[in-house]
């Protein structure tokens, strides 16, 4: 067995979210550029402050986005490793807390979402997601998430007899809705089939992809491509000022599902695509 | 930006100035605004409608919808941009019908606040959502006015200097957005 201290677990934890909310992934600033060619006027002027952006944020080590998000971490644990430190929730928490104090995050976190909302002033209690694997090896993502996209995302228990025409129409009316509040060029993530909760952690799972990676079913890349095809031809545009990228990429998670379901999720990410990896 | 098309103003704002703006220019901000999300926007209200005193004189006045990260040393304050806009249009008409000229944020507006802006001359700026790095870097002075207790989400007036926006709501009710 593979002994995991919780030292290594707070230190990954802390330095993955201090360097995700300056560092964008490669992928994305690549797309941005592509973006950029493509577009005139005052929708080429977004995206080239949204591509020095970047680079200022690097220059000066501040945040790509004040929206430093709420920490989702995603975690693949080989079964063969252990976790010798007490709880390990205490760990991933202290992670975030000290990236949070050390790099000069946003507190966005408050306590209770109806009555009290008072802010944790710390950022946690992060959101971590455990799946169990072989071997001996810990990965951790992480995906900052701001709420501006996050607030635009819907899911839908659909009708099987609704099936590629009802996937496709949620996706696109989702996308319509938000226009231009959760900062286009956006990347938009679907879950399809699992259940309900399964439908939503895929389509925030689908966000992790590179751009540029299509699904490897050629039936879902095939989907991938008509759908961004079609939410490029809604002309939102860079924060929805009219324009040919409203969407950088469409990635579709799927999974086997109950004979009289179809649940569909439409996580939207914008074009703050954060997200970093390490393995311990 | 294109340095050709820029326009420079000066808060407060005055009619005359917004007057002569058209949604789909490119403006640069400069002068005093004041910070307020959603949060704020309602506890301005309920002070509002108990009658009592506003931290700040709404009259000419722009408010921009950011909750900053913390300043890291040596700086007035961290990462900057805007937040979506449209949490805050409930409250939009009031402080509008009460002299506030102009609003910084991202994304669009009610058909109510639309009617407000137009009623009662005013402006609302896009910032570029996300850019939050750079516009810190056109914000020169930060302080904290109102509402410590919301940490982020309290009231501070910043000191802009050349801060990049496009009208995207003139005085005259049009507007650059794609329906």
């Amino acid at each position: 067995m593979r002994k995991i201290s919780r030292d290594t677990i707070v230190k990954t934890v802390k330095e993955l979210y201090k360097n995700a909310t300056v560092f964008l992934p490669e992928d994305v600033s690549e797309a941005l550029l592509k973006a950029q060619k493509s577009e005139k006027g005052i929708s080429k002027e977004i995206i080239g402050q949204i591509i020095e952006n970047q680079k200022i944020a690097r220059e000066d080590l501040i945040p790509l986005c004040q929206d430093t998000g709420i920490a989702v971490i995603f975690v693949e644990w080989g079964v063969e490793a252990v976790y010798v430190d007490g709880d390990i929730m205490d760990a991933f928490n202290e992670g975030v807390r000290l990236a949070v104090k050390d790099a000069y995050l946003r507190a966005s976190i408050v306590d209770d979402p109806i009555f009290e909302r008072k802010n944790t002033k710390d950022n946690t209690p992060c959101i971590v997601h455990f799946r169990p694997v072989n071997g001996d090896r810990v990965k951790i993502i992480i995906a900052p998430k701001g709420a501006g996209s996050e607030n635009m995302s819907a899911l839908r228990m659909l009708k099987p007899a609704q099936g590629l025409q009802g996937v496709k129409e949620f996706v696109i009316e989702t996308v319509k809705n938000a226009g231009g509040n959760p900062c286009p060029p956006i990347i938009v993530g679907v879950g399809v089939g699992g259940n309900f909760e399964i439908s939503a952690f895929l389509s925030k799972k689908a966000l992790l992809r590179r751009i540029g990676e299509a699904n490897k079913n050629p039936l879902y890349a095939q989907l991938e491509k008509e759908l961004l095809d079609e939410i490029n031809s809604l002309k939102i545009g860079p924060m929805g000022i009219g324009g040919k990228t409203t969407a950088l990429a469409v990635h579709i998670e799927y999974a086997p599902c109950h004979i009289a379901s179809l649940p569909v999720a439409v996580n939207i990410q914008c074009h703050s695509a954060r997200h970093m990896e390490a393995e311990i | 930006m294109r340095k050709d098309k820029l326009i420079k103003i000066e808060t407060p704002l005055t009619e005359s100035i917004i007057e002569q703006i058209n949604a789909g220019d490119l403006i640069l901000i400069n002068g005093y605004v004041y910070t307020a999300r959603d949060a704020a926007h309602k506890k301005l209200l309920e002070l509002i409608n108990s009658n009592l005193p506003l931290p700040f004189d709404l009259r000419g006045q722009v408010i921009y919808y950011v909750g900053p990260t913390p300043p890291p040393p040596g700086r007035p304050i961290g990462s900057a941009g805007p937040t979506t806009s449209s949490r805050m249009d409930i409250y939009t008409p009031t402080l509008l019908s009460l002299g506030l000229k102009g609003m910084i944020g991202k994304g669009q507006r009610s058909e109510e606040v639309k009617k407000a802006i137009r009623k009662f001359k005013a402006l609302y700026f896009l910032a570029t959502g996300g850019a939050g790095a750079l516009l810190s870097r056109h914000i020169l002075e930060a302080e904290e006015i109102a509402f410590p207790e919301l940490g982020t989400e309290s009231i501070k007036r910043l000191l802009l200097k050349d801060f990049p926006a496009i009208v995207a709501i003139d005085s005259k009710g049009k507007d650059i957005f794609k329906h």
